[in-house]
Parts: structure tokens; C-alpha cells; sequence
């Protein structure tokens, strides 16, 4: 189990913040690949992964690490601080 | 070192009474504070998200760094998240070291990594509706001067 955070658009695309989901993805792409293959309104939200971008255990990570230990995984859009 | 997340608004002027006191070797103190940019007289809110745990990790974690690269003897972030009215300020950084140079690097540091490494997203209210606020590739880009 994984717990996912979506946040921004990605959340209001999908109309959840967080679930938990039962995975054996190796890395964040293949649960892309997961989660778009589920509803429309994941592959709506997943459409473009370059326009978004991915936190492990609330590090910024890349698509292709790997998700082994893992426990909470975030997808979101290109970070608006300051 | 002072880092506040805080969905409560704040007075600039008086985060700084007691910044940088106690360290008589302070020679330079650097503040800067953004605001809530009503570009077109349309703007009715901004509304702010961010990632609770994330958001505290990684503004330390780049104040860590900035604190590695230069001789800092202070230095204080706050940022907002939550509904803002235009014109009030979002965040802000201050530094303070021996020399100028040092300070202005830092904050100017600070800045552009909290524009594109802090978890925070921002959304425009009108009465049109709401909009997210893009990221800009030049904020991606001020990151290779450092």
C-alpha cells in the first residue's frame, strides 16, 4: 500500500487529494500508467507527465525512481512559491 | 534561523523588530517582501495550497544550504498559504551578515528557490472564475546561476 497526494490542479482534476492504493508499480511512471488506466479523469490528469512532477516521502524525485520502501508518493504541477 | 508557514496574515515591519539582535557583528541586514500582484484590476483573491511536511523540509532544507554558502548570522522566511486579498503580503525572506554582498546573495537565493523547489501552488479568483498561476520558465532558469 501507497499512500497517494495529488495537489493544484492535478487534485481537482481527479476530485481527490490522497488515497491509498494497493500497487506493484517499480516506479512513479508505471503507477502513472496504473492510475491512468483506471478513469478518464486520471488520464486527464496524467496526460502530460512532463507538466508534472513527483515527490517520494516529500522529496522532489524523478519518474523513473524507484518506489520500493516508498510509503507516500505526490503528484503535482511546477511549484508557484514565493 | 526563523521559517514560518502560516496561513495567518503578517506585518513585514514587525517580523523584523528582533531579527538579527544579539550578533553585534551584523553589519548588513537584507528583507524583502512579496506581495498579492493585482495585474488587471480584476484580482478579487489569491488562494494559496501547499503541502504540509514538505513545504517545512524543503524551505529548511534550502535555508540549510544558503546558510552553507554564505557567513549568515541570521536569517527568517514566511510564507503564506490560504485566501489572500490583493496587495497583502505572501512572504518573506531576511538575511543578515557581516557584509552587504553576502546578505543580498542569500536572499536572492532564498527567492529563487522558493519559487520552484517549495511545494506551493497559487490560484487567481475573479469573477470570471479561478485560474492556477502558471510556472515560468525563467524562475526554472535562475536556478543555474547558483
Amino acid at each position: 500500500m501507497i499512500d497517494v497526494l495529488y495537489f493544484a490542479w492535478v487534485r481537482e482534476r481527479i476530485g481527490l487529494a490522497q488515497e491509498s492504493v494497493e500497487t506493484t508499480a517499480a516506479t512513479p511512471a508505471e503507477l502513472v500508467t496504473e492510475l491512468a488506466a483506471r478513469e478518464p479523469r486520471y488520464a486527464a490528469a496524467f496526460a502530460d507527465t512532463s507538466a508534472l512532477r513527483v515527490a517520494l516521502d516529500q522529496k522532489l524525485a524523478s519518474f523513473d525512481a524507484p518506489l520500493a520502501g516508498v510509503r507516500e508518493i505526490a503528484f503535482f504541477p511546477p511549484m508557484t512559491g514565493g | 534561523m526563523r521559517l514560518s508557514i502560516q496561513n495567518t496574515p503578517f506585518s513585514p515591519a514587525a517580523e523584523l523588530e528582533g531579527f538579527a539582535t544579539g550578533h553585534r557583528e551584523t553589519g548588513a541586514e537584507v528583507s524583502f517582501t512579496g506581495r498579492v500582484r493585482d495585474d488587471t484590476g480584476a484580482l478579487q483573491a489569491l488562494e494559496i495550497e501547499h503541502y504540509p511536511g514538505m513545504t517545512e523540509a524543503a524551505i529548511s532544507a534550502i535555508m540549510a544550504e544558503a546558510a552553507t554558502r554564505w557567513q549568515l548570522l541570521d536569517c527568517l522566511v514566511i510564507h503564506r498559504f490560504g485566501r489572500l486579498a490583493p496587495g497583502a503580503p505572501i512572504m518573506m525572506v531576511a538575511t543578515a551578515a557581516r557584509h552587504r554582498a553576502e546578505a543580498f546573495a542569500a536572499a536572492e537565493y532564498l527567492m529563487d528557490y522558493l519559487k520552484s523547489r517549495a511545494p506551493f501552488w497559487k490560484r487567481e479568483i475573479t469573477a470570471e472564475g479561478a485560474q492556477w498561476v502558471g510556472a515560468k520558465a525563467s524562475d526554472e532558469d535562475a536556478l543555474t546561476r547558483w
